[in-house]
């Protein structure tokens, strides 16, 4: 399996890591580490994403990394096809890395083994959007390669 | 966008010496693989030095040494400190900035700025040499630019 071959080649500090799809009983540790995170709990939101994401439809993905039955990470994303002209490709919605296991791979980790099922859903792209002060998050993605994109988020305040 | 040549020698120096952060550059051998003037390049190491980004070693063998974090140091670092990144340079009193045709090109600039930025900031010095080793002439830097260029116009002389 993927995440056995990742685990294989990890380094130290990600050995006993396993990625794999989220659970029911996963949830609470998600609110958890989402509320670590970002500091706001939003149960109700997981709870939808979860029943959204986790569903098991073969173009949706919400995979969890954990060691010992203790959750260290999310990533959630989905492919998405024909919004805004795009051909279907991976879209990765939320990642999140516990502070206790950061700085040793983790992330990278989640993030290769979403876009193997991307690969697999036969898209070859993988997006995100971020917010433009968001450099640490930003530059993770830069990381891993990824670049500036074909397309550009627009907004518009609309007044009362 | 266009850098100022300080800020691209910066940035040429910087990549060259993280590319091999144990080993010390001389400046003459970091200007003549790009083709750069050595008192030029001495100039803006010297900013670099005092910016702690790079470090001068004095004495037989001695040169120049990467000392930043190569996961933490960012493009617009070491852009600024050669140049205003994301500041399009008009100002309040410049003649037409009051209008409303001022102040709407202003709006456009701003968001021009933000991006630049954001992308600037986002990138690291580590993020760069990834870069570098996908590009097709691989992990270092082109040599001397002027013996590039005469060793292409000798290829295409020799092959027409």
């Amino acid at each position: 399996m993927t995440h056995q071959k990742a685990e294989n080649s990890a380094p130290q500090e990600l050995q006993g890591v396993r990625v794999r799809a989220a659970q029911g009983a996963d949830l609470p540790s998600i609110v958890a580490l989402d509320a670590e995170n970002t500091g706001l709990q939003k149960a109700a939101y997981w709870k939808d994403r979860f029943e959204w994401y986790a569903g098991r439809l073969p173009d949706r993905f919400f995979l969890v990394a954990e060691r010992d039955g203790t959750m260290l990470g999310f990533i959630v994303g989905e492919v998405r096809a024909w919004e805004f002209g795009s051909p279907p490709s991976g879209w990765i919605f939320a990642i999140s890395v516990s502070s206790s296991a950061r700085l040793h791979g983790l992330g990278t980790m989640l993030f290769d083994e979403i876009c193997v099922r991307f690969r697999r859903a036969g898209v070859h792209h993988v997006r995100t959007m971020l917010a433009k002060d968001a450099h640490l998050l930003m530059s993770f993605f830069r990381s891993l390669g990824m670049m500036g994109g074909p397309f550009i988020q627009l907004e518009k305040r609309l007044e009362p | 966008m266009r850098l100022q040549i300080a800020t691209r020698l910066a940035l040429y120096a910087v990549l060259q010496l993280a590319a091999d952060p144990r080993r010390q550059f001389a400046a003459a051998e970091i200007a003549a693989r790009f083709g750069i003037s050595v008192n030029h390049l001495a100039k803006v190491l010297r900013t670099l030095g005092r910016a702690g980004l790079v470090e001068a070693l004095r004495g037989a063998g001695g040169g120049y040494r990467f000392r930043g974090n190569a996961k933490r140091v960012t493009l617009l670092d070491i852009v600024q400190l050669f140049e205003d990144v994301g500041r399009d340079g008009s100002k309040p009193d410049e003649p037409g900035a009051g209008s409303a045709e001022g102040q709407a090109l202003q709006c456009v600039l701003h968001e021009i700025d933000d991006i630049a930025r954001a992308t600037l900031s986002s990138i690291t010095i580590a993020t760069m040499l990834k870069l570098m080793a996908e590009q097709p002439s691989g992990t270092t830097a082109q040599p001397d630019t002027r013996e590039s260029v005469r060793a292409t116009g000798a290829r295409a002389r020799r092959s027409s």
